[in-house]
C-alpha cells in the first residue's frame, strides 16, 4: 500500500525528482523565451502589431519542425516558439515519471492509466486534428 | 500600435494578472484574455492560445514547490487526467468552429462562476469513510501527513468527479484557461477531498491538461510569439511574487475587490459577445 514501508519512501524520492525537473523546465523555458524575446524586440520593435483577425497561415511557426527549422535560422520568433515547446513538454514529463513509479511500484493499472493520458496528450500531436 | 509598445502593456497586463490571480487562487488566465481581448482589441483565438500557455507555467512552476510537502494524489490525478486530456483536446479541436461571439458569452459565464466561486466560504468535506468501490478498485483513498499524525481520506463519487472534469476539461481546451474553479467543484464538493490533497492534485492536473489542448493550439497557428512572448513571462513572474506575498497577507478584501473586476470583465465579454463584436 502507499503510505507504507520502502514505497513510500521511494514515492519521496521521485517526488522530489520530480519537483526539480518542475522548477528546471519552467525556468529553461522562460530563459529561452526571454532570450528570444529580447531578439524579437531588436528586429520587430517598431513594427505595428496586427492581431485584430485570426490568420493561422501568418504563424511561420505552428509545428515543431517548422520551429527546429527557424531556430537554425536563428529567428527569434522560433527561438521564443521553441521556449513555449519547452514548457508545454514539462508536464508531460512528469506523466512519463510518474508511469515509471508506478511500474517500481508493479502497480501496473496504473501503468496503463498513464500510458492512456500518454496516448492522447501524443495523438494531439498529430496534424490531422486540426485538419 | 508599434511592437514594443504592445509588448509594455501586455507584460504589465500579465504581471498583474499573474500576481492577483494567485493571490486570489483564480489564476491569470482569466484576466488576461478580457485584458487582450476587450483593451487591446486581440482576436479571442491569439488571446486563448497565449493564456493556455500562461496556465502551463503557473501550474508547473507552482507544483515544483508543492511536490516537496508530498500531499498531491498522483493516482487521482492521474485517473482523472484521463477525462481531462481527452476533453480538452476535444475542446480544443472545436473552439475554431463555434463563433468567437458565442465564446466570449461562455468566457463571461464561466468568469461570474470562478468569481462566485472565490468568495463562497469553503468547506471541507472529507472524511475518512473509504468503501467505496470505484475509490477501491482504482486505489484512490489515501492519506497526508499533518502535525498530529497521518490523516486518513477516502474518496466519494468517482463517477460524478470523472463527470465533472470532463467538463472542467472542455472549458478548458475551448477557453484556454485552467478552469480551477470546476475542479474544485468536482474535487472538493462531489469527491470530497480535503483541501490540501485538491489543491495540489489539481494543480497537477492542470498542467498535463493545458499542454494536451496547448499542442493543438501551437498547430493551428493560436499560439502567436508575439503575444505568448509577455503573457508567459508576465504571468509566471507575476505567480511567482504573488506566492511569496501571499504567507503574509490577507487577500479577504482582495478577493471582493477582485471578485467585483471579474463580474465587470464577465458582463462586458457577455455583452459584447451578445452585440456580435468579437
Amino acid at each position: 500500500m502507499k503510505g507504507t514501508g520502502k514505497h513510500y519512501f521511494a514515492d519521496k524520492d521521485i517526488q522530489l525528482v520530480l519537483g526539480t525537473l518542475l522548477r528546471v523546465g519552467v525556468i529553461a523555458s522562460m530563459i529561452v523565451v526571454f532570450i528570444g524575446g529580447i531578439f524579437y524586440l531588436r528586429v520587430y520593435g517598431t513594427d505595428l502589431v496586427d492581431y485584430h483577425t485570426f490568420q493561422p497561415s501568418k504563424n511561420a511557426f505552428s509545428s515543431i519542425l517548422a520551429i527546429f527549422q527557424g531556430i537554425r535560422s536563428l529567428d527569434s520568433r522560433a527561438i521564443i516558439q521553441f521556449g513555449t515547446l519547452l514548457l508545454i513538454f514539462t508536464p508531460v514529463t512528469r506523466v512519463v515519471f510518474s508511469i515509471f513509479s508506478f511500474l517500481i511500484e508493479r502497480d501496473y493499472l496504473y501503468v496503463l492509466i498513464g500510458l492512456f493520458v500518454l496516448c492522447i496528450i501524443l495523438i494531439s500531436l498529430s496534424n490531422k486534428l486540426i485538419a | 500600435m508599434s511592437v514594443l509598445l504592445f509588448t509594455i502593456i501586455v507584460l504589465t497586463g500579465a504581471f498583474l494578472a499573474g500576481l492577483v490571480g494567485s493571490l486570489t487562487g483564480l489564476g491569470g488566465g482569466v484576466i488576461i484574455i478580457p485584458l487582450l481581448t476587450l483593451v487591446l482589441g486581440v482576436d479571442i483565438h491569439y488571446a486563448i492560445g497565449a493564456s493556455i500557455v500562461s496556465v502551463i507555467a503557473t501550474s508547473s512552476g507552482s507544483a515544483a514547490a508543492y511536490v516537496k510537502e508530498g500531499i498531491t494524489n498522483i493516482r487521482i490525478g492521474m485517473f482523472l487526467e484521463i477525462a481531462t486530456t481527452m476533453s480538452a483536446v476535444l475542446g480544443a479541436i472545436i473552439t475554431v468552429y463555434i463563433n468567437p461571439d458565442y465564446i466570449a458569452v461562455i468566457f463571461g459565464c464561466i468568469l461570474l462562476f470562478s468569481a462566485a466561486m472565490m468568495l463562497k466560504k469553503k468547506v471541507d468535506h472529507s472524511d475518512d469513510n473509504s468503501s467505496g468501490r470505484l475509490a477501491n478498485f482504482f486505489k484512490l483513498n489515501g492519506s497526508y501527513p499533518t502535525a498530529d499524525g497521518t490523516v486518513k481520506y477516502g474518496v466519494h463519487n468517482v463517477a460524478g468527479g470523472f463527470f465533472m472534469m470532463f467538463v472542467a476539461g472542455i472549458v478548458s481546451g475551448l477557453l484556454g484557461i485552467g478552469s480551477g474553479a470546476l475542479k474544485v467543484l468536482a474535487m472538493d464538493n462531489i469527491m470530497r477531498l480535503p483541501f490540501k490533497v485538491s489543491t495540489t492534485t489539481s494543480n497537477f492536473m492542470m498542467g498535463v491538461t493545458a499542454a494536451a489542448s496547448a499542442i493543438v493550439y501551437l498547430h493551428r497557428g493560436q499560439i502567436d510569439p508575439g503575444i505568448a512572448m509577455p503573457v508567459t513571462l508576465g504571468v509566471l513572474i507575476g505567480a511567482t511574487v504573488g506566492s511569496k506575498l501571499l504567507v503574509k497577507t490577507n487577500t479577504d478584501k482582495l478577493k471582493i475587490v477582485f471578485a467585483v473586476v471579474v463580474t465587470f470583465l464577465a458582463l462586458q465579454m457577455i455583452y459584447n459577445g451578445l452585440a456580435g463584436k468579437f
